[in-house]
């Protein structure tokens, strides 16, 4: 299979990913080896075969009840967000 | 380089500490030093945290003044940068976290602490543990000590190459695809990969859920199990952590292995595999026949297929844990957005490096609408037919040998331009991920100067056989304990 320059903007806009116009190149260029590469996967017989999501045999995504455990940090945990003002996260206008 | 540490193994230092040759105090700045000595030429930590060590060695020896020290009380170590450490600056080898201080430790930061152990600092690491070579860390290329015109392996390259060059005496680590295994072959060292839910991963940052594990890098098989003993354990903030008991691997160390049931995989010994790394794998198996284990062929046919199944399925799974980096919570933020659309994607266009964006590509397209049959649940599928035949192997066997990786370390460079070369250096390792089995190397010998892994792969839970296995290796040869001469 072959990607081109269309098919890379694409996959960068849904992944949110501004890309470099040198970028671009070099992506449509890797992602066709690498879509090439897995395309081998389409000669192994899985008709009838589950899809294997857990690499644990007979074992799921443990559940627990929905109870409060955790005390508010917010203030610890906004130490890290690169703008905080009165505990909210600043983003740009979303609603003109 | 500095004065070298006074005993190889933490097995041993843990000894010297107990017997009062050395204080915590004491080893630590050994430790440091060398750790300050050999970062010019390794490159192998991001951040050392001298003052902190100092202080919590400080505190071992004043345990073990007031009778309260445990097995590895005054143990210096290292960790991994992808383990969030709280105070102590967690990057993930990435632009995108290069200033992400944690508000938490991870479970097992916090476990080998109460377990006394010293932390050195973080080490080196490929972008968000995607890389086999350690050249896509945000802090430039870790370098292997046995030549530092090569690569030490990736992803804990850091890890691994501290652990080889005597300046940790053990390293966290974790492992999606052959990360822990890999550079442990490459730098002479031995590294395990538990099963998968063996260890807790709450507070190790996620690239891949359904693949990601923590292990460790030590010199010896022994050391690993004191330590896997300290890590390993179920925990409820990790919802795929499992909830079984943890065997005293120690303890398990010195049964013999006589009728030891060993399968080599046909497949792996294929094509690909250097002739002189051959070799090395070879004799070491002649080592376990003369230990009485014995060994037989067995056939994984769809193993062949682990490589590109990986790279639908890591992908996929790392494009989703990945969009948590928007610039508004945490981590790397554009200058002056125009709007949310483009804060997220300059955002993350900026903080992402080459490798990693490339990955989120391919997760985003292999998951799009249209495409996700095909390519998605198609890996899924074949996953399955990978971990059927390793359960099959399991029936006639209680291990699996075989490489850890097809060559010895490459140079710097070598592979950067081309993924697919890349990606196939962990033709060996990526299978034990997909199915969720322990998986070890331990350093068998050299090839043209350079170390040669052996791979142990176990079934579900098996550690303690596989620790037992490899120590007992280790107790008939020494290249464990052989050390690159330029960090002697």
């Amino acid at each position: 299979m072959s990607l081109n320059r269309n098919d890379i903007e694409n996959i960068a806009r849904l992944a949110r990913l501004e890309l470099a116009e040198a970028e671009i190149p070099v992506y449509v260029d890797s992602l066709t080896r690498i879509f090439d590469f897995v395309g081998e996967l389409d000669r192994a017989p899985t008709e009838g075969i589950a899809p294997m999501a857990h690499p644990l045999p007979g074992l799921a995504q443990r559940l627990r009840a929905d109870e409060v455990t955790e005390a508010d940090a917010h203030e610890r945990y906004q130490r890290n967000a690169p703008r905080v003002e009165a505990g909210l996260y600043l983003v740009p206008k979303v609603i003109e | 380089m500095a004065q070298s540490l006074p005993e190889p193994t933490v097995a041993a230092l843990a000894r010297g500490l107990a017997a009062g040759r050395y204080s915590a105090v004491e080893l630590t700045r050994a430790c440091l030093a060398r750790v300050e000595a050999a970062q010019p030429q390794l490159n192998a930590f991001i951040t050392i945290t001298a003052e902190a060590a100092l202080a919590a060695a400080a505190a071992a020896d004043a345990a073990r003044a007031a009778g309260r020290a445990g097995p590895l009380t005054g143990v210096p170590i290292a960790h991994k940068d992808i383990f969030c450490t709280s105070d102590v600056r967690t990057t993930c080898g990435s632009k995108m976290l290069a200033n992400f201080v944690s508000p938490y430790d991870a479970t097992i930061v916090s476990k080998l602490a109460a377990a006394g152990t010293v932390n050195l600092g973080k080490l080196n690491m490929d972008e968000f543990a995607m890389g086999s070579s350690n050249e896509t860390s945000h802090f430039g290329p870790v370098r292997n000590p046995w030549d530092t015109a090569r690569v030490p392996g990736g992803s804990s390259g850091g890890s691994a190459a501290a652990v080889a060059a005597r300046i940790a005496p053990a390293a966290t680590a974790t492992d999606t695809g052959g990360s822990i295994r890999q550079p442990a072959a490459l730098c002479g060292v031995t590294g395990i990969k538990p099963t998968y839910g063996r260890v807790s991963r709450y507070g190790m940052i996620a690239f891949a859920s359904s693949l990601d594990q923590a292990g460790l890098i030590t010199v010896s098989a022994e050391d690993a199990a004191l330590l896997l003993g300290a890590m390993a354990g179920f925990d409820p903030r990790d919802s795929t952590s499992v909830d079984s008991p943890v065997p005293d691997y120690a303890a398990a160390l010195d049964a013999p292995l006589a009728g030891l049931r060993i399968g080599l995989v046909r497949e792996f010994f294929e094509k690909g595999l250097d002739a002189e790394c051959e070799a090395r794998i070879r004799e070491a198996i002649a080592v376990y026949e003369k230990l009485g284990a014995r060994v037989q062929e067995v056939s994984c046919p769809n193993l062949p297929l682990s490589v590109p199944t990986y790279y639908v399925v890591a992908p996929a799974e790392c494009s989703s844990n990945l969009a948590r980096f928007d610039g508004v919570r945490f981590g790397h933020r554009c200058e002056s957005p125009r709007n949310l659309t483009d804060l997220y994607s300059r955002s993350r266009g900026e903080g992402f490096g080459a490798e990693v964006k490339r990955r989120i590509m391919t997760g985003t397209y292999v998951l799009s609408a249209g495409y996700y049959d095909a390519y998605y649940l198609k890996a899924q599928r074949v996953r399955q037919l990978i971990s059927a035949d390793f359960a099959r192997a399991f029936e006639s066997v209680d291990l699996l040998l075989g490489p850890t990786s097809p060559t010895t370390a490459f140079e710097i460079g070598a592979k950067v331009d081309d993924p697919i070369t890349m990606y196939l250096n962990d033709i060996y390792t990526i299978g034990a991920n997909l199915a969720g089995l322990p998986g070890m190397s331990i350093p068998v010998g050299f090839a043209g100067g350079l170390p040669v892994g052996l791979q142990l792969i176990g079934p579900h839970f098996s550690e303690a056989r596989m620790l037992n296995a490899a120590h007992r290796y280790q107790l008939e040869t020494d290249w464990h304990l052989r050390a690159p001469a330029a960090f002697a």
